[in-house]
């Protein structure tokens, strides 16, 4: 499947913390030719592609996405909620979908201005402030609808010039189409090390998926592909993170010295664009996690630079995504047993 | 469905041509007389014998203007008619006649500090995203002055509600292209005006044009009877039948034609209610003005989150407000208004 198509599949449907599986049906139709595929207790989701030395290597992009979820009803067909990593500055006047027995479009509001007071105008909106409107009876609602069914912000596919495209959960959905390309690289190429693509679940609640999925697989390397801020106006100041700049390669104590060194070796010999980052403590993803399961795992965090997180309107660059997956492709066919003992030893 | 496509159309305050052309090709076979004005209005005649009346929609609707580039290649943008800074961010736009898509980001979560976090932000701290590389580039694909619109689609919403931009007042140029189909005793201009968003601008032309005796406002006006808003100052409910005006921020309305009208609602069955509110204004105010004055009344249609990227309108309310304006030009020979 095409890059684009398939990152239109998944982030035009959804897939909220806990109800990965939402998505299992498509990811499977993508991944079919590439490997073995299972879900494991707790969604996640593994491709095996089997090679013919001993070692393991994983590869981890989240499948999750940040999420709204009813908590109650309110009157009239209007429903409260919150966010799960969400800011509501972001849902005022917004579509969103409700994750009920079958889906029913919400319209989040806001008071007419005219009926605002000044501290009203002048704050930012809260939850508490927000309702989803569905034009239903309560009745009728409750017949689709029940606290904690999940929501989602309604957002099209949209293509910007050049690469970039805009949508929602391009975090992370762009690391798992990264994934994509590299299982496409690798096809029929000769492989002496064992790959195992994890479509990890419950990252954005504390990378939990990341955590069972490296002790299941127990990998001699452990890879997260995650997105990360761009430097620009809204994005982070202390990077230097651009889009369209390849993947950014992450420095700090999360990420394998030595492997890094060797992916980078990669970046350059291949012609791959590339970018580093520096982060010098918890990188918030997958990789850290996956750092210390089991007896400890060498780690490394690459990066597609992303604006815009955790809104609705997430702007990444399509070459981001097909490099980083022709960076870990190419990095895949260097490894062997022999090599892999030589760079893990310290 | 002809609703559908005036308000997915793109016309923002000054740019109207896209629903102006929807417009004249709906209403021509049906009127005596359709000419577009100097300022861009649509003027329609309906030859009668009795009283001069004036029926108006607007055609625009509210939006954004560019304002200038930043040197990462995003816009600048203001709004063109009255649209909350709370509303722009997060959502996709159309920009300019060749439709160029562009969202206005917001800084992620993370990165706010609890200052940010907490507080709302100015158009002057939003901008559009198109996918320009710098400042050179979107030159290339993006003029200042290129307006920008919402993205939004039309749809059916809830139990017998429509979704939709620019509701205000696509609706009220729906009823009165409906409207215009029929034939009555009265000499009827259907006006389709511009600009209305900047201030009720077109309408005064084309009033100033025809001196009419009676001015009808059709719009689609504010609802706020959302449970989390006190009843008290809702305004108008959703799925009560068209709201009659009383008083806004532009005009008092003639009491006698208020009469009439809900003498009308009353003996067809219409249900109809009466706006509770005094703020906010339409075209009225200026046709009331014309040269010596003109007696006017509005019929609207409530809209819940008027003047942002996405409104609820009930279909019956829609309906109902259609044939209440029918059945009074019906009327108004034999009403002796």
């Amino acid at each position: 499947m095409e890059e684009k198509e398939f990152l239109k599949i998944l982030t035009t449907n959804f897939s909220p913390s806990g109800r990965e599986d939402f998505l299992y049906e498509e990811i499977k139709k993508a991944f079919q030719p590439y490997g073995e595929i299972s879900i494991s207790n707790i969604n996640n989701i593994y491709v095996k592609r089997k090679g013919s030395g001993k070692n393991k290597i994983m590869l981890m992009a989240h499948l999750d996405e940040v999420a709204l979820v009813i908590t109650d009803f309110n009157k009239d067909g209007f429903l409260k909620f919150k966010g799960i990593g969400i800011d509501p500055k972001t849902l005022v006047s917004q579509e969103v979908v409700i994750k009920g027995k079958e889906d029913i479009t919400g319209i989040i509001g806001i008071k007419p201005p005219h009926l605002m007071n000044e501290e009203e105008k002048d704050k930012a909106v809260t939850f508490q402030s927000l309702l989803i409107d569905t034009g239903l009876s309560n009745q009728k609602l409750k017949e689709k609808v029940s606290i904690g069914t999940f929501a989602y912000v309604k957002r099209d596919f949209t293509e910007l010039l050049h690469n970039n495209v805009a949508c929602k959960s391009a975090d992370d959905k762009a690391g798992v189409v990264s994934m994509l390309s590299c299982a496409k690289e690798l096809e029929g190429k000769d492989l002496k090390t064992n790959v195992y693509f994890v479509l990890s679940a419950q990252e954005e609640v504390g990378h939990r998926g990341a955590k069972s999925a490296a002790y299941e697989i127990a990998p001699d390397i452990g890879i997260a592909i995650d997105v990360t801020f761009d430097s620009g106006k809204f994005g982070a100041d202390d990077r230097e993170n651009k889009l369209g700049g390849g993947p950014s390669v992450c420095i700090g104590p999360n990420c394998h010295p030595k492997l890094r060194k060797m992916v980078i070796e990669t970046a350059k010999e291949c012609n791959i664009p590339y970018q580093v980052e520096v982060e010098p403590g918890n990188t918030g993803t997958d990789a850290w996690d996956i750092q210390i399961a089991r007896e400890g795992i060498p780690t490394l965090l690459i990066s597609i630079p992303e604006k815009y997180m955790h809104t609705s309107v997430e702007v990444i660059d399509m070459d981001d995504i097909i490099n980083t997956g022709l960076l870990l492709a190419k990095f895949i066919q260097k490894l062997d047993d022999e090599s892999l003992e030589e760079v893990l030893c310290f | 469905m002809l609703l559908e496509k005036l308000s997915n159309a793109i016309s923002p305050s000054g740019y109207e041509g896209e629903v102006r052309e929807i417009i004249i090709k709906e209403v021509k076979p049906y009127v005596d007389e359709l000419f577009v004005d100097k300022m861009g209005n649509i003027i329609t005649h309906k030859k009668g014998k009795g009283k001069k009346v004036l029926v108006d929609a607007h055609m625009d609707e509210v939006g954004f203007i560019i304002i200038g580039y930043n040197d990462d290649g995003t816009l600048r943008f203001a709004s063109l008619g009255g649209v909350n800074d709370k509303i722009p961010p997060c959502k996709v736009l159309y920009v300019g006649t060749n439709k160029i898509k562009g969202v206005v980001g917001l800084k992620a979560i993370h990165l706010q500090s609890k200052e940010e976090r907490n507080k709302g932000i100015g158009y002057d701290g939003l901008c559009i995203d198109i996918g320009a590389k710098d400042r050179l580039d979107a030159e290339k694909y993006v003029e200042i002055g290129d307006y920008a619109v919402f993205d939004t689609k039309f749809g059916c919403f809830g139990d017998g509600l429509v979704k939709g931009k620019a509701f205000d007042d696509r609706i009220g140029c729906f009823i009165l292209i409906e409207a215009l189909k029929e034939n009555y005793s009265c000499d009827l201009y259907g006006v389709f005006n511009v600009q209305e968003e900047t201030g009720r601008r077109g309408a005064l032309g084309s009033s100033f044009r025809i001196n009419p005796e009676i001015g009808i406002a059709l719009e689609g006006t504010v609802c706020a009877d959302m449970p989390n808003v006190p009843e008290h100052i809702s305004g108008t409910y959703l799925g009560r039948g068209p709201a009659i005006s009383i008083m806004d921020g532009t005009s008092i309305y003639d009491a006698s034609i208020r009469e009439e009208i809900e003498k009308t609602a009353k003996k067809s069955n219409i249900p109809y209610q009466n706006r509770r509110a005094v703020a906010g204004g339409n075209d009225a105010g200026s046709i009331q003005g014309v040269k010596n004055g003109c007696r006017v009344a509005a019929i609207s249609v409530p809209c819940r989150y008027i003047h942002s990227s996405v409104s609820a309108a009930s279909i019956s309310d829609i309906e109902n407000g259609k044939k209440l304006l029918i059945k009074f030009l019906q009327g108004i020979v034999k009403e002796g208004i």
